[in-house]
């Protein structure tokens, strides 16, 4: 017993003898010194985390989640500096810890995993080295033997089965998933009390993500590993870590056991997060009555506070009726056997698109669903004539695209408008948003400036931006607004189809959420017919009327949305679905 | 798992009033628009560097146009009988073996250098924004071409190439001449820096969606491509105009650069270097106005290079 646990209903956990919290950070502050003065990214963050627990902060970007990681191990990047509060590893406080002190700490009582695989390997060492350096480096053991053999022993653990033979080998001949298993494996060589795990698989494809989440999990809890998580994903986070710290702006916002959270938000904001989590809300619908009850549960002036919550559920339940009556019209897309065949240099060729076959009727949202790979966003380039197919035919509107003359395809084009991924790369960001906005108006030279600039404050406030934004630049929205603004322009010439590639994944939840639904409010409205491009299952449920899933270049699976969710035919289609974070949590029974 | 929840962790809720929520995505419309061109302005303004060089070059200029503000001694008139003679009486700087006025003639040389380096810079830009955007934008062979093309010029050192040239020409030597001599070999450096940034623009999404639209190819180079990878040329050019004067400088001093009877930098501290030991101050006085304007246009250079540096600026 310590001083930390207090009074009156002490709840003793069953393996007892370890009443001291491993980790107790209190009140932190961290602040960045920035042109404007100093900035506060976190501000009075306390929690509690006891030995062989786990524990997942949660956020959107920007909400100081990732600081408050990197302010434990104290690798706070550029002028950050704790400010103030207290952070105990085992009763000793790391905020007034010495770089050199901290130097022991890290590794060998805090292990860390980052996020991006891809970039925290060096390129130009073998696996082997790196592991081999980090061991060397947490004194675990010493002689080049001893440490071969337990650099060996730790990637075996973190899953390379054939780790003796790979040490040789360099980053880039790792997958993604095999590169966060070596990151993994160095953060857990030193056997640590504590590991800190930064969107460890945010950069992987579901299935990988879902089996190297299965293995640290099973990993941390046969070592007693306390795990410390960082997500955006609340339905991840939820699935994955017995408590929950929700982060809003610096703040903490609610925290506690996990499924107290989701079942009983509390706070207006945690309430908005569960109810846009695609991935929550799409077990949602299938169990409607519960909806009701969680909406219930919001008390009135935090309904109010939140004045924008979105619902996905109802907007998913309108479409249902739209689709219904679209089954009948022509298809606004026709695609028949299309191939894709990229010639490698050296090494032959490859076929990113196989045979793929599938028809979009008007005014209805088909989901290409797959992931990296797998060939979906090379469907969307053909379609959209920034690549040409190899073989196969596709007929927008009643043309082939194949055959069609400069003047036809430039024609074409007004009709069938792209929103990108990236909302920070799809806008000049040297042209103010009115020029960007009527640049489709002036390419096709679509009446005069008059017209054009009515025209463009019409766009903008059907994306529900103030019309103020016109004389502005890219670089001063959000993603959410840039993305709304790419939206605008690809409506300016009133397109019958717009393709969606990945165009809400790189979006905050709460913003994905407004900009589904506002597609959803568009498409009602416009008769618009899309084609949505996504590695997201869980996004496809709100938005999609007919799912194909592409695996390896083929369509392996197509039917409509609830025949994919509610029966699967394919094991590739039940892995995917599966993978959903989130998906396997039962809510409000 | 609820059996491993402690009394410490349980279920906290942040009071709303100290986590006021904002609606989602709210708009900032209050203060001047902002884009990469307006920033750096912004930031150029606060920065002493920048308003020191820019004064110089302010005053250059005006003393390249109007030199008879500041002296009305004839810089041609020359009297052996002063030669070599100290500052004092009429002179304020004294006078230089041909009995010249010192003062006089540093500002009559004023526009020579500042010409060449004018339309040295025009020309480097030129060619390399031309070479720079079509071999990076278009690529293919016209990049294999234009590319070799620049390899082969960017091979010979434009100070030994101005040499042959202005040699073999002597007779011909004028502002213009020289300044084409000293251009038509210094453009490569700013063509490899503009292709470069080209490249790296045109795989740009913005591009990307231009294309879908049905925007030309000429036209999203000249729209979005170009001025989106201009920053860096406007640097390169504002030093090499530096350059272009040290070069004009070391072509006269060499002997094969302007005539004697053009009034330049170069020519007098050429002129002057026999008495290096005995009057030092003829060669040193035109040596420190070459050296300031030089400095001048390498800092204007350094610190837009700095304010166009997104980067560089959030460190500060």
């Amino acid at each position: 017993m310590t001083s930390t646990v207090n009074g009156s209903d002490v709840q003793q956990s069953t393996t007892g003898a370890e009443e001291r919290p491993i980790l107790e950070v209190k009140d932190l502050e961290v602040a960045f010194n920035t042109q404007e003065g100093k900035v506060t990214a976190v501000d009075g963050v306390s929690f509690t985390l006891y030995r062989g627990q786990s524990l997942a902060i949660v956020g959107e970007s920007g909400s100081g989640k990732s600081t408050t990681a990197h302010a434990i191990i104290n690798l706070l990047p550029g002028t950050g500096h704790i400010a103030g509060g207290q952070i105990l590893l085992d009763g000793q406080d790391l905020a007034k810890t010495s770089q050199r002190d901290m130097e022991s700490i890290r590794g060998r009582k805090i292990g860390f995993v980052p996020q991006d695989p891809m970039s925290n390997l060096n390129p130009v060492w073998s696996i082997g080295f790196q592991v081999e350096e980090a061991i060397r480096a947490n004194g675990i053991a010493t002689g080049r033997k001893e440490v071969k053999a337990r650099a060996i022993e730790v990637l075996k653990q973190a899953g390379l089965q054939d780790a003796d033979r790979r040490l040789k080998q360099f980053p880039h001949q790792f997958s993604g998933g095999m590169r966060q298993r070596v990151l993994i494996g160095m953060g857990l060589a030193a056997d640590p009390q504590l590991l800190i795990a930064d969107e460890p698989t945010s950069a992987l494809d579901v299935t990988v993500q879902r089996v190297i989440l299965d293995h640290l999990e099973s990993l941390t809890r046969e070592l007693g590993t306390t795990l410390l998580f960082i997500t955006h994903d609340l339905g991840l986070a939820a699935e994955r870590a017995e408590q929950l710290v929700v982060m809003y702006k610096g703040k903490v916002v609610e925290s506690g056991p996990s499924l107290q959270i989701l079942q009983n938000p509390q706070h207006p904001y945690t309430q908005r997060l569960v109810a846009a989590a695609p991935s929550l809300a799409s077990r949602r619908i299938q169990a409607t009555g519960s909806v009701s009850a969680a909406e219930a549960s919001m008390s009135e002036d935090a309904a109010a506070a939140a004045g924008d919550t979105i619902d996905l559920i109802a907007t998913a339940e309108a479409r249902h009726e739209a689709v219904e009556a679209a089954a009948s019209k022509a298809p606004a897309i026709v695609v028949e056997n299309l191939t894709k065949v990229f010639k490698i240099r050296g090494s032959g060729e490859f076929t990113a698109v196989d045979d793929v076959s599938f028809q979009i009727p008007k005014g209805t949202t088909m989901a290409l669903v797959g992931e990296s790979g797998s060939g979906k966003s090379t469907v969307a380039k053909m379609l959209l004539k920034l690549e040409d197919a190899t073989s196969g035919k596709i007929i927008v509107g009643g043309k082939d695209l194949e055959k069609v003359s400069r003047s036809e395809l430039f024609e074409l084009r007004s009709r069938m408008q792209p929103v990108f991924q990236d909302p920070y790369g799809s806008l000049n960001p040297l042209r103010n948003i009115g020029n960007t906005i009527a640049e489709p108006l002036y390419t096709h030279k679509v009446g005069d400036t008059a017209s054009r600039r009515a025209r463009v404050l019409e766009l903008l406030d059907q994306v529900s931006l103030p019309r103020t934004l016109v004389g502005r630049y890219p670089n001063e929205l959000s993603g959410g607004q840039r993305q709304r603004i790419a939206i605008a322009r690809a409506l300016a010439l009133k397109p019958e189809i717009v393709v969606l590639d990945e165009a809400v994944s790189a979006l905050d939840v709460l913003v994905q959420a407004q900009i589904l639904r506002l597609l959803a409010d568009l498409q009602a409205e416009l008769d618009l017919t899309y084609l949505f491009i996504t590695h997201d299952l869980a996004v496809v449920r709100v938005i999609a009327d007919h799912v194909a899933v592409m695996q390896k270049g083929r369509i392996v699976e197509s039917a409509t949305t609830d025949e994919v969710f509610d029966n699967p035919k394919e094991q590739y289609t039940k892995d995917l679905l599966a993978a959903i974070p989130g998906a396997n949590l039962k809510l409000g029974a | 798992m609820p059996s491993n929840t402690r009394p410490s962790q349980a279920h906290y809720v942040a009071p709303i009033e100290e986590t006021p929520l904002v609606a989602i995505d709210s708009v900032k419309a209050e203060g001047k628009p902002s884009n990469l061109w307006t920033d750096a302005w912004r930031d150029l303004r606060k920065r002493p560097m920048f308003w020191i060089s820019a004064v110089m070059i302010v005053i250059l200029v005006i003393v390249a146009l109007f030199p008879t503000l500041f002296t009305s001694v004839d810089p041609r008139y020359c009297q052996l009988s002063l030669s070599n003679q100290g500052p004092g009486g009429d002179s304020l700087l004294g006078y230089n073996r041909q009995g010249c006025d010192i003062f006089a003639r540093i500002i009559h040389g004023t526009s020579t250098s500042l010409a060449v380096g004018l339309i040295v810079s025009f020309l480097v830009a030129l060619l390399g924004v031309i070479f720079g955007a079509f071999s990076g934008f278009y690529g293919g062979w016209l990049d294999a071409v234009l590319s070799r093309i620049g390899d082969i010029f960017f091979s010979i050192p434009y100070i030994l190439a101005a040499v042959v040239v202005m040699s073999v020409f002597s007779q011909y030597a004028n502002v213009w001449t020289i300044s084409l001599a000293i251009g038509a070999f210094a453009w490569p450096a700013t063509a490899r820096v503009l292709r470069a940034e080209i490249l790296r623009v045109k795989n740009a999404d913005f591009v990307m969606a231009a294309t879908a639209l049905g925007v030309s190819r000429f036209r999203i180079l000249l729209r979005h491509v170009l001025p989106n990878s201009i920053a860096p040329v406007l640097v390169i050019t504002t030093i090499s105009l530096a350059s272009a004067i040290v070069a004009e400088a070391t072509l006269s001093f060499l002997g094969v650069g302007l005539p004697s009877t053009t009034m330049s930098w170069g020519n007098d501290i050429s002129q002057a270097q026999v008495d290096l030991r005995t009057n030092p101050q003829t060669l040193i006085l035109p040596s420190i106005a070459l050296s300031v304007t030089v400095l001048s246009f390498i800092m204007l250079g350094e610190v837009i290079r700095d304010a166009l540096d997104p980067k560089a600026r959030a460190q500060r």
